[in-house]
């Protein structure tokens, strides 16, 4: 099995949906909240109802170039809008508009890093589209064999990206949809949230023996919405296939949706009877023009790219690349971490600080309103730069100015952790805890030095560790060595 | 004085002088609605609202503040949304739907003061030649019962001409205004694709789809369609161009006229009544100085069959909305949802709709679409540069608007491939976008008028109004009785 275990290949295409954070949908002027009661969000265009005509939304073009700006794609002189058609009770049209033939981008690539190699992914397409609305059922409120339909998300915006087949294995595939996402994030036209859906991953596998020369059948699966669950699917999936190809049986081809709770796939159709879309020219829109003019102008708005960033932050600010690559992965964080730095003046002390300290809080405190802990942390580093506060301090400052949602300097006086770096006062108090243990000095002296660290770990304990550990170190030294 | 034997534009300055009041246009023409009944020419009838609307804008009359088209009685055709009445396309689809908002050309007519007088019958969703295809009955034609009126929208011609309505809009997707305006002795305007908006229009085949005017003189129409024209920016497909704010007054001189005579358009099975009178009102035109020019449009014999596909086409996509999930009619027999859509349409709609909606489908399908859909584009755009050609030969063409004149009821019920043929001179405007026109030019044997159409470049509705009105004056539509 070991000699075979090398001889297999994998190959995977990742297909996203990316929710545009437009203020109104593709079509028309319906607002895009989230969360509004159902069919609020509503308007004769997005409900499909006889008569209504869809404008396109200039903005969601706007972001679709962003994108593709981004990834070096081709962006079209020309695109083309097209129909896509099938029955479904909450698609109120009969038929989705999105792009077939000729798309707004074409042809670009995304770098990953894969086992701390480069890699470029290349890009197939990027076409905007229109989402469809939400079925709802099996929920408590919903009478037995009902179905309700919310049509608010009917017409939101969305972007496919799809990859060409050159993920090669679930670690990629998931770095890939990190990259994305962070791109995303960066040029702010959408969320790129997994979990809430506005993001969302159908990946496309097969696996092959090495030798073979065409691609077998693949299989494509949906319902993705977590990064733990799209490596889980591909893992299982690999497995599958593994097993089917080297016990000789056929692949047929099919889409499957992941159940993250069993974590298992379940088929929903195969290929052989998948639909005709009848795609044609949406005739209710016209070709989509787009002027080198407006290219220029988004060129000129693009905001600094990840890998841009990256490279400023290791040139300005000595970071090891690791730690550049931690603090650029969202636009917030970055932009966090620079202005901290500018408040400090020193960027080692504030990369470490993020990177041991924020992270964790992160998301909580991002997601607030009032935005006064930012200063609060450059007062409390400012304070570890001067060391009027140990870093052990500073941390259990920090953690309860995370919950109390009090200042530093409240908290300090409260719990008294300013840092005693009173000579006369530490002295005092290094010489009593070395009286107090006598044994132990007594041993250090006959040559066990790493008792050291014991006096230092009895210092600390007595101050709450508040002492200046540099201070308390060298007194400690010279106590020791005179007696 | 009967007020209905007057055209808008005779009756207009009555109106503003005081001699008659919009109230007494309204009641007289209600008595013919009243008495108009057996020809079946409306699916509404809105006499209460164009009671009190007609008191209201007498009222902007005596304040010398009523809109360009005050006193205008007018009929609309029922694919065409009037907020808060049923707009049923004649199907029993829709045949309990009320229009949630109002389409833009009622929007335009009702500020410039029009008053509804009804919704008017039709073929199904505007699919016939006939307006036999209705859920409410086939309408018959003013002049004589036996015949039908034409279609589809032969419900608002037949209105106008037994003088139910001093004037109709109608929507023409393959010739559905200019031929029941020719069987019914009425101008008819098939304006330039993009010039009037189609929002609120229930669409047939949207890349087809105009809406127009048909009224008793020419003068009317082009008052009508100066209302209606214009751009609206929930069409994208509407156009900004900007037509001059009076155009339908000159006469244009016919000895400076080109006037284009297509061959092909002769070479088919005409009936010899029709000929006789097209031939005669050329050589009048002729007489009085103007060129003839032959001209050829050597992909013309296409048209029929590359309509029929696009417009299926789009007909089987646009149709879809129609399944009975958020609202019009849904069957209570389904059993499951495939078995909900299928019942749903089998039994919502009738069997020329059906027909067309499979055609389309099939046309669309894979394996298909570049057999069928994909050629027809192509012919499509053959013949819109055969026109071009034309028209750098001469200033407007001239032909018959249907080989016939109105045939009897049930004549070509049965055999829908010679009812599309009945089509054969007017589609090719549909195709191309060119603004086309219907003007009486003469009757048969039988007394029913002939139709003569005019076509010209885009946007060129002034002058096809002007030349219409030099035809006008040598052929005057002859009286009709009530029907
Ligand atoms: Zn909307």
């Amino acid at each position: 099995m070991a000699e075979r275990e090398k001889k297999y290949r994998v190959t995977i295409g990742l297909e996203a949906h990316a929710q545009l954070n437009t203020k109104s949908k593709l079509f028309c002027s319906c607002p895009t909240k989230f969360g509004a009661p159902p069919n609020t969000q509503t308007c004769p265009v997005c409900l499909g109802l006889p008569g209504a005509l869809p404008v396109l939304n200039k903005k969601a073009v706007e972001s679709a170039i962003k994108l593709g700006l981004a990834m070096k794609c081709r962006i079209a002189k020309e695109s083309i809008f097209a129909r896509k058609n099938y029955f479904y009770p909450d698609l109120p049209k009969g038929y989705q508009i999105t792009q077939f033939d000729r798309p707004i981008c074409e042809s670009g690539f995304l770098e990953i890093k894969s086992n701390g190699k480069k890699k470029k992914i290349s890009i197939g397409r990027i076409h905007l589209e229109e989402d469809a609305g939400k079925s709802i059922h099996n929920e408590p409120f919903v009478p037995s064999e009902a179905t309700l339909i919310d049509l608010n998300r009917c017409g939101i915006p969305l972007l496919e990206i799809v990859t060409e087949p050159e993920l090669r294995s679930p670690d990629e595939a998931v770095d890939f949809v990190q990259r994305l996402q962070q791109m995303l994030r960066f040029l702010q036209i959408s969320n790129a949230n997994l979990e809430q859906g506005s993001l969302r991953c159908d990946a496309n596998i097969s696996v092959n023996t090495a030798n073979a020369r065409e691609l077998s059948a693949k299989t494509e699966i949906k319902n993705l919405n977590s990064l733990k669950a799209l490596a889980r699917a591909l893992v299982h999936e690999i497995e599958r296939q593994k097993k089917l190809i080297f016990s000789g049986k056929v692949l047929n081809s099919a889409t499957v949706l992941w159940d993250d709770k069993n974590q298992t796939t379940r088929t929903m159709r195969s290929k052989e009877t998948a639909h005709d879309y009848r795609y044609f020219s949406e005739p209710d829109l016209l070709p989509l023009k787009i002027s080198a003019d407006l290219i220029k102008k988004i060129e000129s708005q693009m905001p600094e790219l990840p890998s841009a960033k990256i490279a400023r932050f290791l040139q300005e600010y000595q970071l090891t690349e690791a730690d550049a690559e931690i603090l650029t992965l969202t636009p917030p964080r970055a932009d966090l971490f620079e202005w901290i730095t500018k408040q400090i003046g020193d960027a080692s002390l504030a990369s470490k600080w993020m990177i041991q300290e924020f992270l964790r809080y992160e998301n909580n405190l991002f997601s607030q309103k009032k935005r006064t802990w930012e200063i609060d942390i450059a007062e409390l580093l400012t304070l570890v730069k001067n060391q009027k506060l140990s870093w052990r301090a500073a941390k259990e400052i920090f953690s309860e100015m995370v919950v109390a949602k009090k200042s530093p300097h409240e908290i300090m006086k409260q719990k008294q952790l300013f840092q005693l770096s009173d000579e006369a006062k530490l002295e005092e108090i290094i010489r009593r805890i070395i009286d107090e243990n006598q044994e132990a000095l007594a041993q250090y002296r006959a040559g066990k030095k790493p008792l050291f660290h014991y006096f230092v770990g009895q210092i600390m304990q007595k101050t709450g560790g508040r002492a200046d550990p540099k201070m308390a170190n060298k007194i400690l030294r010279a106590i020791l060595d005179s007696m | 004085m009967d007020v209905t034997r007057l055209d808008f534009s005779q009756i207009h300055p009555l109106l503003l002088n005081g001699s008659v009041s919009c109230s007494r246009i309204v009641r007289d023409y209600l008595k013919n609605v009243n008495e108009g009944f057996p020809l079946n020419a409306f699916i509404s009838i809105l006499a209460e609202d164009a009671q009190i609307r007609a008191q209201k804008i007498d009222a902007k009359i005596r304040q010398k503040r009523a809109g360009k088209l005050a006193g205008l009685v007018v009929a609309v055709k029922d694919n065409i949304l009037v907020k808060g009445i049923k707009t049923t396309c004649s199907s029993k689809m829709l045949a309990d739907f009320v229009a949630p908002y109002n389409a833009t050309v009622i929007d335009c007519l009702l500020k410039e003061d029009a008053i509804l007088i009804g919704k008017t019958n039709m073929d199904e969703f505007a699919m016939g030649s006939s307006n036999e295809n209705s859920f409410f009955g086939a309408v018959k034609n003013p002049i004589d019962h036996t015949k039908v009126p034409g279609g589809s929208s032969g419900g608002s011609a037949a209105a106008v001409a037994s003088r139910q309505a001093m004037a109709a809009l109608g929507s023409d997707t393959g010739g559905s205004i200019r031929q029941p305006a020719a069987f019914c002795g009425l101008v008819g305007l098939k304006p330039t694709y993009g010039s009037v908006s189609r929002y609120g229009l229930i669409a047939y085949a949207s890349s087809f789809d105009q809406i127009g005017p048909i009224a008793r003189s020419v003068e009317d129409c082009a008052k009508i369609f100066s209302v209606i024209a214009g751009h609206d920016s929930r069409d994208s497909t509407s156009s900004t161009h900007r037509y001059p704010a009076q155009f339908f007054s000159d006469i244009a001189p016919v000895s400076s006229l080109k006037i284009g005579v297509p061959k092909q358009f002769f070479s088919n099975d005409i009936e010899p009544d029709v000929k006789r009178n097209i031939e005669s009102s050329v050589e009048k035109l002729r007489q009085k100085g103007a060129q003839i020019i032959s001209v050829s449009l050597p992909h013309a014999d296409y048209s029929v069959p590359a309509y029929y596909i696009i417009a299926t086409a789009e007909a089987s996509s646009n149709l879809a909305r129609f399944d009975g999930v958020g609202y019009g009619f849904r069957s209570d027999e389904a059993k499951d949802i495939g078995n909900f859509y299928a019942k749903n349409r089998s039994q919502g709609f009738g069997e020329e709709v059906k027909r067309r909606i499979l055609l389309g489908t099939f046309v669309l399908s894979r394996g298909y679409y570049e057999r069928y859909y994909r050629k027809a584009q192509t012919i499509r755009s053959l013949i819109r540069r055969d026109f071009s050609a034309a028209f750098q030969k001469c200033d407007f063409l001239i032909t018959p608007t249907s080989p016939t004149t109105a045939f009897p009821i049930a004549a070509r019920s049965y055999d829908p491939l010679a009812m599309y043929l009945s089509d054969v001179f007017t589609v090719a405007a549909n195709l191309t976008g060119l603004p086309a026109l219907s003007i009486p030019c003469g009757q048969d044997r039988d007394g029913l008028p002939v139709g003569l159409q005019l076509m010209a470049p885009r946007f060129a509705e002034p002058f096809l109004f002007s030349v219409a009105k030099a035809v006008e004056k040598f052929c005057p539509s002859g009286e009709i009785e009530n029907g």
